[in-house]
């Protein structure tokens, strides 16, 4: 049986959403899956060698606050300065009590087990970015290098 | 239980970790040796199935017992 291929493009640069991408092209590769993540736009800042991801509940109303603070929290609270660190912090707490993995580790296990990251080259440039500010390992690539990969995937997923 | 090569303890650790450290560890043993996993998390019980059936490592038991999911795994 030929290995199965796995093609993800990774769009957002959130903390949560940081977590489907990594969580699942790891995966794939302990069931034998080749796999590759595409970073464009939003999704490059999960290829920084220092993350700073974030997670906010602004325009989020299915995020689960703590202490019930949604039924009694106006909105407009959420906006006030430090929120937002103050939201990250405890749903990183969170994640460590629950046992779930940081971004870093996961980005660690896949590449250990040799998912291919491609960092979108037109992204990079359109931001300013510069490629010292990556990690080490990555590729550099654009849309047809995408599909020379994708058309031969059994998965492929945007997020 | 069984006889088992290696023991695994995946206690507290939350998907994907418990079926990533378990795929690390068969890399490291030899054909028809047999892994010991033991996890807490419920989703591991359904995942080592379907790891099992994927990867064709065989799932030689998989039961509960106190709160902790236990799995024998033969590398293929």
């Amino acid at each position: 049986m030929d290995e199965k291929k796995l093609a993800i493009i990774a769009t957002k640069g959130s903390l949560d959403w940081a977590y489907p991408p990594f969580i699942l092209a790891s995966t794939a590769a302990a069931l034998g899956y080749e796999s590759q993540i595409f970073f464009t736009f939003y999704g490059l800042q999960l290829l920084k060698k220092k993350l700073d991801l974030q997670v906010t509940p602004l325009g989020n109303p299915g995020m689960p606050m703590p202490m019930g603070m949604d039924k009694w929290f106006p909105v407009l609270g959420m906006t006030l300065p430090g929120m937002q660190g103050m939201m990250t912090g405890m749903m990183k707490k969170k994640m460590k009590d629950k046992g779930v993995a940081s971004i870093e580790d996961l980005r660690d296990l896949c590449q250990e087990a040799d998912v291919k990251l491609i960092a979108c080259q037109m992204t990079v440039d359109l931001f300013d970015m510069d490629s010292s500010e990556f990690i080490d390992g990555i590729e550099y690539a654009g849309a047809a290098a995408f599909f020379e990969f994708a058309g031969e995937s059994d998965i492929c997923l945007y997020i | 239980m069984a006889d088992f090569d290696q023991e695994l303890d995946a206690s507290g650790l939350n998907c994907p970790l418990p079926i990533l450290r378990a795929k690390k560890t068969l890399n490291s043993m030899d054909a028809g040796q047999v892994l010991h996993v033991i996890a807490t998390d419920p989703g591991s019980v359904k995942d080592f199935d379907a790891f099992s059936k994927q990867t064709g490592n065989e799932l030689m038991e998989s039961k509960e017992d106190g709160g902790k999911f236990h799995f024998m795994i033969k590398k293929a």
